[in-house]
């Protein structure tokens, strides 16, 4: 039984990964009409932006938690601004080429200097709260062991999750880029900058990416390749999700994650492809996505 | 730019000279020349693809090459982008209504910015159009044609734009829906609205317009008051083929 948690654990973890990320994509899919295959690699530089300001700056985990995204989230800005916003009106193919050579480019940069292994980024071990020295350590829960950062990671991605969730379907401003992404036209006439809103969305989605970058961090190390591996489940994720909806992709997000832990407990060989086996099967039944509108 | 609202009757807010729009390649506008002044309804008149659409959209700045001269309040808005004229207080109200079907009606409602002071409040909106108050928590598109028609115009109202672009807001309607749009006109010309219409209802449009200008092959071709509206007839049954 212990096992068995464990591996739920470890899928709800790897679901937080595949949620940030494939939320993230949805949003700029959304926006933009791009398929934004640059994310891992943006995902990549935000675990590495938390190990640069630790290492070179002395700046610990919390504050690379703000300030990673914003790093990475104003570089994709540039790029958005530079790059992305000529390719507007353009069929997805050529957003999706264009944001791969980027990915392929950064990624070849960051192995240049840094080779393929990885970096450590330890677990932060500050403040110290009653017995807990920062998010080091674990707990028992009765039933199982539970590693506090496993479950902070969990936690805070389910917050950041539904708080983008809100932002975009509850308030104003999700409303003009709900607006935005129906009609781009009619909202400008309105009197709305929606270059600006675009480049904005493009930020907050890699700024997504990259927060989900610093959270792997002091769990999977910091490594150049570390999201061309993870991204290709994500896309397969969002596949299953349908690119449109947010929600939608939060869900599918975790509830893949979870599906995966569970086949490593119940048939471990399955492990590796069970997520694209079920986007085989969703393309073969409902191509545009268990909750997404066609694009 | 309050001074807009308080120019006297009669000054001119929108003066187009010699306009000529493009949709990729082909040329749409071949030299469009019209004036709106203040506290009018004016009327474009024309046959399907005359080129009256494009006339509004070029103004509103959505097309995207444009020459030609186009003034609002004396600025120069030929080249400027759409979000930017929005806020110089020219509102549109398109044909195919615009309505966001992600947003429920309270959102479509609220969702233009307010550009400056001075537009309805949301009771002097649920005035004019009752019907809205009751669907406000529905989907945009699940509302009646006619409905999203006023759902179109109300929420250009609150913006606080004194000047309206409305793109044939009676096509497709019931004549008891096109009477309650032409009281509207009217009561938001006593207001002191002035209203650029584009309409192939001529019907309709005899009842609230100021001025006509009729246009053809991207061009306008005549211009006449209301007034002269009887003597004009023969000649506009011609260019309208009615």
């Amino acid at each position: 039984m212990q096992a068995l948690y464990a591996q739920l654990l470890v899928g709800l973890i790897n679901g937080s990964f595949y949620a940030l990320l494939s939320l993230g994509l949805a949003v700029i899919f959304g926006m933009l009409n791009i398929i934004n295959f640059a994310h891992g690699a943006l995902y990549m530089m935000g675990a590495f932006c938390a190990y640069f300001l630790l290492h070179l700056t002395g700046i610990g985990y919390w504050w690379a938690l703000i300030i990673a995204p914003i790093v990475v989230g104003i570089f994709g800005m540039i790029l958005e601004r530079t790059m992305l916003q000529w390719l507007a009106g353009l069929d997805h193919l050529y957003g999706l080429l264009l944001t791969f050579g980027i990915a392929l480019i950064v990624q070849g940069v960051f192995q240049n200097y840094f080779g393929s292994s990885g970096l450590p980024y330890a677990i932060p071990d500050y403040p110290e709260i009653g017995g807990f020295r920062g998010l080091q350590g674990g707990m028992n829960l009765g039933f199982m062991f539970l590693p506090v950062y496993r479950g902070w990671v969990v936690v805070f991605s389910l917050v950041v999750c539904i708080a983008t969730w809100f932002l975009i379907e509850k308030t104003r401003l999700g409303a003009y880029l709900r607006a935005a992404t129906e009609n781009p036209t009619l909202v400008r006439a309105f009197g709305i900058n929606v270059p600006r809103m675009i480049t904005l969305t493009y930020g907050l989605g890699v700024g997504l990416a990259a927060l989900a970058g610093v959270l792997s961090a002091p769990i999977n190390q910091v490594r150049p390749l570390m999201g061309a591996d993870l991204i290709i489940v994500v896309f397969a994720v969002v596949v299953i999700g349908g690119m449109g909806s947010i929600m939608g992709s939060i869900i599918t997000g975790f509830a893949l994650g979870v599906i995966e832990g569970l086949t490593k407990y119940f048939y471990p060989e399955a492990s590796n492809t069970v997520v694209f086996v079920l986007m085989v099967l969703v393309l073969l039944v409902k191509p545009t996505g268990l909750t997404g509108r066609a694009a | 730019m309050a001074e807009a609202a308080a120019r006297p009757a009669g000054a001119e807010i929108l003066s187009v000279s010699d306009l000529q729009a493009w949709y990729g390649e082909s040329h749409i506008l071949h030299g469009i020349n019209f004036n709106v002044k203040a506290g009018e309804v004016v009327t474009l008149l024309g046959r399907n693809g005359a080129g009256k659409t494009t006339t509004l959209k070029s103004v509103m700045g959505i097309i995207g090459k444009r020459t030609g001269s186009i003034r609002f309040n004396g600025q120069d808005i030929t080249r400027a982008s759409s979000d930017r004229i929005a806020r110089l207080g020219i509102a549109f109200c398109p044909e195919e209504r615009g309505i966001f079907a992600s947003l429920d009606v309270r959102e479509n409602l609220l969702l233009p910015p307010i550009v400056r002071s001075g537009g309805l409040s949301l009771d002097q909106i649920f005035e004019l159009f009752p019907n809205l108050r009751e669907r406000l928590n529905s989907q945009g598109t699940k509302l009646s044609g006619g409905e999203q028609q006023m759902l179109a115009i109300a929420r250009i109202l609150r913006t606080g734009a004194r000047f309206l672009m409305l793109d044939e807001p009676t096509e497709g309607l019931a004549p008891v829906i096109i009477q309650q749009i032409g009281h509207t006109i009217a009561r938001l010309k006593s207001e002191g609205f002035t209203i650029l219409l584009v309409e192939q209802n001529f019907r309709f449009a005899s009842t609230v317009a100021d001025r006509y200008y009729i246009v053809e092959h991207g061009k306008v071709i005549d211009g006449f008051a209301n007034s002269e509206l009887s003597a004009n007839m023969d000649k506009l049954h011609t260019y309208l083929g009615v």
